[in-house]
């Protein structure tokens, strides 16, 4: 199953590849694809090609120390039930409070998101019964949100090489300040339903997106630029395996020109790599069902990660109405500018939009910009350094620490570092060896202390972690470039000596024999002679 | 000693004349005595015998905590109590034990106040004769006067003496009957739609209904959080303002209280009313105000005129639209509210236990009475999608009209409407359960309901004996957050009107103490 939407896939992705290309403008992503598919081959049926249509609505946990509406601590992985006030529980009487901190938090992303925020926002009680929602309602911002009408710009390659990346935009509709429920484990051999309230009444930020995407890449490449807004801002730790990033996507498909086709919800999604499975499998068994003559249900499906395909979902709330009212015991939540504040107000009491725009950290857009320009490596550089908690932090200390050009520092960031991290499961912060012991390597290297095949060598013995530093590597194991220039040359002439052949190839005039030699030495030397040096002496050797 | 005022016994207390202790025993000997009222649902004698003795520490050490101090006082069983059952006289939380206490009990207990005990009430605060709760109907304690007794028609049975009792009115009747028999100082009500304020006009007490916002929910258990406010029980007015200023305030774990804090005040004695401008609203002349009343409403008005003030007729138009607007805006709520009864985290839980949503079913079934489920079922319906812009949405602003109403009036210069608390004296038990209690609660409303529509404070002030020797009381509405002058024109009412004590037997049984404030000519 899992193979055959890959085979498919290939169909429909290369729809809105082509449009990918050119600089579609937002929101019109699938059209442009659409439009430009007429040329692509169509579905295996032979009928018009399809146009898959993904919007996502994405659940942020909120980084606070307290609960939105009540005092208790928010801790993830606390004992069951140890972090529930009387409101989390709702005991009747009480009342909810808004937290302030996750007021401000929403405001600080409904900006880093372009989106306009509404000086006056309003909650709305969302009702269903479940186990873990013990108020039979939740408290959310459904008239009137806290931002509106934003905009998210993202990057994705068009190829596997990373090396052409294209900028797409998707509206934000809203962002939501909302309860989280709490957790139901249902134990299906004693019949039972254990409820942990602990996550109950934690603050959420709901961002809704527009269907603005077409394919399981651009959600996940959306998804995660967002991630990393999230986490510069601090407004949550974003982490999806911890449930402090939930995404659902909803998914249609349609013929180019026709309306918009029922849509499904995928749900169950905990990582970004599932998230484009999910989707591109969803939009993959969509085709597939209307062109064996089927129809697509409006339903809620889950994401199987072990069968790689969605599922329907037994439906926990069915056809639900969710009776909206507005809450009572709230009262408009009310934000100011430098403009509108009141002159009397106590600053505690009050949220500044200006005084936290004015704050608002460097986003990822532009601290990639500035990488690319302070340090002339290239765009997609820049996104991978972001990509990884910490490793711009690393690299920008290595460059600090070192003579050697940035250019040149990345690719052992990038070929070295990152590679040996992601073999070895472990984070930037976790890594071995610390930016300024690279540091130390690299300038043994850049002052042609050593050679790059030696400075490989010591890094291999860094990873081990045991506290030496590169020149005690290297004196160690003997690594330092020969600086006796006399003593090269003997080694030179030896290896001419010995290869007839070779050596009346290069005379004849191909040049690249010449490598061959440079290796010998090399070898010879293990690895201690300066490569360039070796070629000036057996040019010099052999061709004058 | 019983029957004195709230002022007056803690002066006496202060003076030493009686111990709080002494007046604690008394208070529960009494309220055994008039079990038969029903007033009470938790009597907690030994917490607050216990309370009495540390007042009386601090009494010793010259140190009392206020004028509250010593003060046995009486609490609706829809507050949160920390400790004390809370039941709200319903099913759904027999046996609920809440680990917190509501705001306004903790500042009473802050304060030094003895708390002897929950009183009854319609279930979840639904009704208005506090006739429907599980513990049974509150007895009005007139029907035990002398005034009432001597008036009643001589019945030829005298087992059917037992059938003549009245009502105390409701919600909040159980309180209303505490302070009318004199078993408690001060008693917390609570008033939605009129819940403080007609039973305080049935057993002849003040009731005060606060400014929405001036005092805390947090704790009440909601029937409708945007109309719900604590309201105040007590033998005169000046007691009404003592309590006020012990309760009043921001509470940082209500949203919905003004942040600007509250000065308590004592209320000077009014001489001159010329400046007043009183507003009769002629929509309180409603269908089904009994003649007794209407006259005694209009003699009111004319006191008012005779010495003095500007008395005058105003309309607030859009009042008889309260009761069917108030029906949609109040169900919605309870269906919202109720939502959290689901025998999960407390209360009730059903035995059946086929799936979770059976167990709701069974649960929220065996728990919540008919009135209860009716309100749930109703409010559910105009909260639902198809409904929502039709019944709630335009309630909202039906209910915005009403308000605007008070404003009109209180802007062109009114300081204070004068109005009929309810629109008869209290009936019989018998009489009362004729009607269902939708049908009760519509009709008895109507007079107080708007008040809440608009937040506005305003108080019940016993007036007069009706002819059957019951009670009847005035209602007073005041501008937003003006108690004050709301208070102070109550005062100087009350003065006049001289209404008579209540004569029970139990009571002079009970209280050898002289009676402090003699009443001779009365105002009927």
């Amino acid at each position: 199953m899992a193979a055959a939407a890959r085979g498919c896939g290939g169909v429909w992705c290369r729809v809105w590849q082509c449009g990918a290309g050119g600089s579609a403008p937002r929101g019109q992503c699938s059209v442009a694809g659409s439009a430009r598919s007429a040329a692509v081959p169509a579905g295996k049926s032979g009928l018009a090609p399809w146009v898959p249509v993904v919007g996502l609505e994405i659940h942020a946990q909120i980084s606070s120390n307290s609960k939105l509406f009540s005092g208790s601590q928010v801790q993830f992985a606390a004992p069951p039930n140890s972090v529930v006030s009387f409101f989390d529980a709702s005991l009747p009487g009480t009342l909810p409070v808004i937290n302030r901190r996750c007021v401000e938090a929403a405001v600080m992303t409904g900006l880093a998101l372009n989106c306009s925020i509404n000086k006056r926002s309003l909650f709305d009680r969302k009702h269903y019964f479940y186990a873990d929602l013990p108020a039979g309602y939740q408290i959310t911002q459904q008239r009137v949100p806290i931002a509106v009408n934003g905009t998210l710009s993202y990057s994705l390659c068009t190829d596997n090489k990373m090396s052409q990346m294209v900028t797409k935009t998707v509206r934000i509709k809203q962002i939501q300040l909302e309860q989280d429920s709490g957790k139901s484990l249902h134990d299906d051999t004693r019949s039972q339903t254990l409820v942990d309230l602990n996550r109950a009444g934690v603050g959420l930020m709901e961002v809704v997106m527009e269907p603005d995407m077409c394919c399981g890449e651009e959600a996940a490449a959306a998804v995660r630029e967002l991630q990393l807004i999230l986490q510069t801002l601090g407004s949550s730790h974003a982490v999806m395996a911890e449930g402090q990033l939930r995404v659902d996507a909803n998914v249609s498909v349609h013929h180019p020109g026709e309306p918009y086709g029922v849509r499904t919800e995928v749900k169950n999604i905990n990582s970004i790599r599932f998230l484009a499975k999910a989707v591109d499998h969803e939009i993959q068994r969509q085709i597939e069902e209307l062109e064996n003559g089927g129809t697509v249900l409006n339903e809620t499906r889950a994401f199987d990660s072990k069968l790689g395909c969605t599922v329907p979902m037994r439906d926990k709330e069915g056809k639900q109405d969710y009776r909206f009212m507005p809450e009572p015991n709230l009262p408009p939540l009310i934000l100011y500018d430098t403009k509108s504040l009141p002159a009397n107000m106590n600053h505690q009491q009050v949220v500044n939009i200006d005084w936290i725009h004015e704050r608002l950290p460097d986003l990822p857009s532009v601290k990639r910009a500035k990488l690319v320009e302070q340090y002339g490596i290239l765009p997609e550089h820049s996104f991978t350094l972001l990509n990884e908690d910490g490793l711009t932090e690393f690299f920008e200390n290595v460059v600090k620490h070192t003579q050697m050009k940035p250019k040149k520092v990345i690719g052992w960031i990038l070929n070295d570092l990152l590679s040996y991290l992601n073999q070895h499961s472990l984070t930037v912060k976790e890594s071995p060896v610390s930016s300024s012991i690279l540091a130390d390597l690299l300038n043994l290297l850049e002052r042609k202390e050593i050679s790059s095949t030696a400075a490989k060598q010591v890094l291999v013995e860094l990873w081990k972690g045991e506290g030496k530093t590169p020149l005690e590597i290297v004196k160690e194991k003997k690594l330092e470039l020969i600086q006796d220039q006399e003593a090269l040359e003997q080694i030179c002439q030896a290896v001419i000596d010995g290869q007839e052949n070779e050596v009346m190839a290069i005379k004849a005039g191909n040049h690249k024999v010449l490598n061959k030699l440079i290796g010998l030495v090399q070898r010879r030397t293990q690895g201690r002679s300066n490569p360039v040096l070796v070629k000036q002496l057996l040019e010099k050797k052999l061709l004058e | 000693m019983l029957r004195a005022s709230l002022r007056e016994v803690s002066a006496a207390l202060k003076e030493g004349h009686v111990s709080p202790t002494e007046l604690c025993q008394r208070c529960l000997a009494l309220i055994k005595s008039t079990k038969f009222l029903n007033a009470y649902i938790t009597v907690v004698e030994e917490t607050a015998l216990k309370q009495a003795e540390e007042s009386e520490k601090r009494y010793r050490t010259g140190q009392p905590l206020g004028v509250l101090d010593g003060i046995p006082v009486a609490v609706k069983d829809n507050f949160s109590t920390a400790g004390i059952e809370t039941t709200c006289a319903s099913e759904m939380l027999k046996g609920y034990i809440p680990p917190y206490s509501a705001t306004v009990v903790q500042k009473l207990l802050d304060q030094g106040a003895v708390l002897l005990g929950k009183t009854n009430l319609d279930e979840f605060a639904m009704g208005s004769g506090s006739t429907d709760g599980v513990f049974g109907p509150v007895r009005n304690p007139w029907s035990y006067s002398r005034q009432y007794k001597e008036k009643l028609v001589p019945k030829s049975h005298p087992e059917d003496e037992d059938s003549n009792w009245v009502i105390t009115g409701g919600s909040s009747g159980g309180s209303a009957a505490a302070v009318s028999s004199f078993t408690c100082f001060a008693a917390l009500g609570s008033d939605t739609g009129g819940s403080t304020r007609n039973p305080a006009a049935h057993c002849g007490v003040v009731g005060l209904k606060p400014t929405y916002g001036l005092i805390s929910r947090h704790g009440l258990i909601p029937l409708v959080n945007s109309m719900d406010v604590p309201g105040i029980l007590t033998r005169c007015v000046d007691d009404a303002a003592v309590v006020l200023g012990s309760l009043a305030g921001h509470d940082p774990k209500d949203s919905t209280t003004v942040q600007d804090s509250f000065k308590p005040f004592e209320l000077p004695n009014l001489t001159d009313v010329s400046k007043l401008s009183i507003g009769i609203p002629k929509e309180y002349h409603a269908p089904g105000l009994s003649s007794e009343i209407l006259a005694l409403w209009s003699k009111a008005a004319d006191l008012f005129k005779n010495a003095g003030a500007n008395v005058i007729e105003v309309s607030l138009p859009h009042t008889r639209y309260s009761i069917v607007c108030y029906h949609v805006l109040c169900t919605a709520e309870v269906a919202s509210n109720m939502a959290r009864f689901d025998g999960l985290e407390y209360g009730h839980r059903s035995d059946m236990n086929k799936s979770t949503e059976s167990m709701y079913a069974a649960t929220r079934r065996e728990g919540f009475n008919d009135v209860v489920r009716g309100r749930i079922l109703s409010g559910n319906y105009f909260l639902l999608k198809q409904n929502y812009e039709n019944y709630f949405v335009k309630a909202q602003k039906v209910r915005r009209l009403i308000a605007n109403d008070f404003m009109k009036v209180f802007r062109s210069g009114v300081d204070i409407l004068l109005t009929p608390t309810t629109l008869s004296d209290a009936v019989p038990y018998t009489e009362f359960i004729k009607e269902d209690n939708r049908t009760r609660s519509a009709q008895d409303d109507i007079l107080t309901q708007a008040v809440n529509m608009a937040g506005l404070p305003a108080i019940s002030v016993p007036t007069a004996l009706s002819e059957r020797g019951l009670p009847v009381g005035l209602q007073f509405i005041g501008r937003s957050f003006q108690e004050k002058q709301l208070l102070t024109v109550a005062k100087w009412f009350e003065k006049q009107v001289k209404f008579p004590m209540i004569e029970l037997e139990e009571v002079k049984r009970h209280d050898h103490g002289v009676f402090q404030h003699q009443k001779s000519a009365s105002f009927s």
